[in-house]
């Protein structure tokens, strides 16, 4: 039933999309054209960042450093019921989107994406934004130099985020 | 931030390696991070080009325009800072619109539009105020609806179900938003008993 609710949001979407903008009289297949002509750019645009960070991960998790490190805090992690292999998706979401996207591709490659690691990696990385670049572009363009609380604000709301994430997906999807 | 972190990476991966004698594997991890890297931004070009496509439709049909009635009365209460006839609400709703809707290449210009506006209603020009604080939780929280770039790195790696994280991260987000908002009230609040005569932006 659940699983079923997740499967139809996306086409369902898509047909209210289609369905009020066919009301509204817009011209569907080239407007759909224009807004797609943008989507090879973007997705390209990814490759330097991705390329980055997937070869510090690979290099980090080859060696065998990613398992020493997963070894050591396994027992405080144990307690808390937090996964240690999500650890790195849930420090570097804030700071880089494309650079979670990397871990989150490898953490897929290793442990599939079906797997409640796969889940919960999805979800932290799809339901929150990329905090430091949200500040330096809507704080920078206007020349804010003292950004108050925000920072706090953001973090904190990131670290609630990724503890809702583990959360959800134990409620919603189970084990 | 992302110097540290990327040094640290490849300095105690390739550390361990020498002292683990791992070197050919961590060469062979280079070749293949750097792999896969190409491989995943190519994979997404579809599902992201599609997308697009889609939230254009989205964005022509008005659909943030139709959605400005029902977000009004909560921006009005988010942002008591800001006259309800100054542009800046209008450009604060349109942003908030465009975000619930998922449509994030749409909101991001509509949120610098808002920032702007505030900016005209901030007395300290270097300095953030109230409201801008309350616009920027509510932008790095972004509610999100429909996850499309997971969606589709999910359906890269052959996954049964690529959409059954919608309802997850649906939740995860709003749980996330909520707390955003909260958060905001509470530094704004203390931030005020703290240093009542700094004459922030109210």
């Amino acid at each position: 039933m659940i699983a079923e609710v997740s499967s139809f949001a996306l086409p369902l979407s898509l047909a209210m999309i289609l369905v009020v903008a066919v009301i509204r009289k817009v011209p569907l297949y080239e407007t759909f054209v224009l807004g797609a002509k943008d989507g090879f750019q973007t997705a390209i645009n990814l490759i330097p960042n991705l390329i980055g960070m997937m070869v510090a991960v690979s290099v980090f998790r080859s060696s065998g450093a990613l398992n020493l490190v997963i070894h050591a805090l396994s027992p405080v992690f144990h307690f808390l019921r937090f996964p240690p292999e999500l650890l790195s998706i849930a420090l570097l979401r804030p700071i880089s989107g494309a650079s979670s996207l990397a871990l989150v591709t490898d953490l897929f490659k290793h442990h599939g994406p079906d797997s409640l690691l796969g889940k919960i990696a999805s979800t932290m990385q799809g339901s929150t934004d990329t905090t430091l670049y949200v500040l330096t572009v809507y704080f920078g363009s206007i020349g804010i130099k003292n950004p108050r609380y925000a920072v706090k604000v953001g973090l904190w709301s990131d670290l609630i985020s990724v503890i809702a994430s583990v959360f959800a997906v134990y409620l919603i999807i189970g084990k | 931030m992302l110097n540290i972190i990327w040094f640290t990476l490849m300095m105690s991966g390739l550390i361990v390696a020498f002292a683990t004698g791992h070197v050919a594997q961590v060469t062979n991890g280079l070749w293949d991070g750097a792999k896969s890297g190409v491989e995943v931004a190519i994979g997404l070009v579809s599902i992201i080009t599609f997308w697009l496509g889609i939230m254009k439709i989205a964005e022509s049909a008005r659909l943030i325009e139709g959605l400005s009635k029902l977000v009004k009365p909560i921006a009005k209460w988010l942002f008591p800072s800001v006259p309800e006839s100054h542009p800046a609400m209008g450009a604060i709703i349109a942003n908030m619109s465009a975000n619930l809707l998922g449509l994030g290449n749409a909101a991001t210009p509509l949120g610098l539009k808002a920032m702007e506006e505030l900016q005209k209603l901030n007395p300290t020009k270097d300095m953030a105020s109230d409201a801008m604080c309350t616009l920027l939780a509510l932008n790095t929280a972004s509610l999100t609806i429909i996850p499309a770039t997971m969606i589709g790195l999910r359906a890269e790696f052959h996954s049964k179900n690529p959409a059954d994280i919608v309802l997850p991260t649906l939740l995860a987000t709003a749980i996330a938003t909520t707390a955003a908002i909260i958060l905001d009230r509470f530094y704004r609040h203390r931030h005020q008993v703290n240093h009542p005569c700094k004459g922030y932006a109210k």
